[in-house]
C-alpha cells in the first residue's frame, strides 16, 4: 500500500451520490468484460489483505480472491443490493478464507482476546491511575517532519504484527472505512467483539508511531 | 441539601481504555459525559486522544495497490472463464 490521496472506492463514503461499485455491476450484467476488471482492480487489495489473515500463505490468499470472483460472477443475478457489494464481496470471501484455511473452528475468543492487553503501558501511569508519563504532543505537519513512508510503514509494521482478527478489523474498519455493522457482517462478530478488537488493534497502531515519533524528537 | 450533578471521576488510565469506543459513539451516555468533562481537565488526555485521531486519520490514508498488468490478465481469463460455462 501507499500512502496518498484521494481514494475512491473504499473511502468513508457514505453520501448519497451513485455507487459506482452498482454502476459497475449493471454494465458486468450487461456482459461488459471491462467493467469487471475495473470492479475487480477497486476490491481487490482489501481482498488480498483480509484473505491473507485467514490463510498462511500470499500465494493462497490469491487464489481465494480469484475463487470468490468465480463465485461472485456465478452468484451476480442474486445480488440483491440489501447490503454494499463490497460488503457482500467480503462475506463471500471470508466464507471460503475460512474453508481455505482450515481455521473455522479457532474463535476469537481463543485467538485474539485470551488475556487482557493494556492501551497503554502501566508503566506510564502512577498507582492513582493518573498519567506518570504523558504522552507529547504531535505537530501538526507529522507527514513532512517524519515522512509520509516512514509512517506508513510503521502502520504496516504493527499491523502485520497484529492477531489475525484483530488486524482484520483495524484494516475493514480503519484502513478501507467500512462501517462497524459491515465489519461484524463481514467477519461475523458481535458488536462488542468488533469493538474490543477495533481498542486494542488502534491503541497498537498509535502506540507504534508514538514510538516512531519519539525517536525523531528526542 | 442536594448536590450539584457533575460527571463522576475518572481516572486517566480508564480513559485511554474508552477512547476507541469514545470516539466510536458507542459508549453509554453516562461515560461519554464523563470522557467529554475528562477532556476538559487533563491535557495528557486530549493529547492522547488527539493522537488517536491522528492515528486514524492516518490509517485511513493507506491507498491500496494498483493491480498489477499480470494480475488483470489473470481476472479476464477469470471473466472468460466464466463466459463460457455460463
Amino acid at each position: 500500500m501507499s500512502f496518498h490521496a484521494p481514494r475512491l472506492p473504499w473511502t468513508r463514503r457514505r453520501s448519497q451520490v451513485i455507487d459506482p461499485d452498482l454502476l459497475l455491476l449493471e454494465r458486468l450484467r450487461a456482459g461488459d468484460e471491462s467493467a469487471f476488471v475495473t470492479l475487480v482492480s477497486l476490491h481487490h487489495d482489501p481482498m488480498l489483505r483480509l484473505a491473507r489473515t485467514f490463510v498462511s500463505s500470499h500465494a493462497i490468499a490469491e487464489e481465494v480472491v480469484q475463487d470468490t470472483w468465480l463465485g461472485v460472477l456465478r452468484g451476480i443475478e442474486r445480488f440483491e443490493g440489501r447490503s454494499s457489494l463490497r460488503t457482500w464481496l467480503l462475506a463471500i470471501l471470508v466464507k471460503r478464507a475460512r474453508t481455505a484455511g482450515g481455521r473455522e473452528a479457532r474463535s476469537i475468543a481463543s485467538s485474539d482476546s485470551a488475556s487482557f492487553v493494556a492501551a497503554v503501558d502501566a508503566d506510564r501511569f502512577q498507582s492513582s491511575g493518573a498519567w506518570g508519563a504523558p504522552p507529547e504532543a504531535w505537530t501538526d505537519d507529522l507527514e513532512e517532519r517524519i515522512g509520509a513512508r516512514a509512517l506508513r510503514d510503521q502502520i504496516l509494521a504493527a499491523l502485520a504484527d497484529m492477531p489475525e482478527r484483530q488486524r482484520a478489523v483495524v484494516m475493514l474498519r480503519d484502513v478501507d472505512g467500512l462501517q462497524s455493522e459491515e465489519v461484524c457482517q463481514v467477519l461475523d462478530l458481535s458488536p462488542g467483539n468488533e469493538r474490543v478488537l477495533l481498542h486494542r488493534g488502534r491503541s497498537r497502531l498509535r502506540q507504534a508511531l508514538e514510538d516512531e515519533i519519539g525517536a525523531i524528537h528526542t | 441539601m442536594r448536590f450539584r450533578r457533575t460527571p463522576s471521576h475518572i481516572w486517566c488510565q480508564q480513559v485511554v481504555e474508552m477512547v476507541s469506543d469514545y470516539l466510536e459513539g458507542t459508549l453509554p451516555a453516562r461515560d461519554q459525559r464523563r470522557l467529554d468533562h475528562h477532556f476538559t481537565i487533563c491535557p495528557p488526555c486530549s493529547i492522547y486522544l488527539s493522537q488517536m485521531r491522528e492515528t486514524l486519520r492516518l490509517a485511513g490514508k493507506l491507498v491500496p495497490e494498483d493491480l498489477s498488468p499480470e494480475m488483470e490478465q489473470e481476472f479476464t481469463e477469470v471473466y472468460r472463464r466464466w463466459r463460457e460455462e455460463s
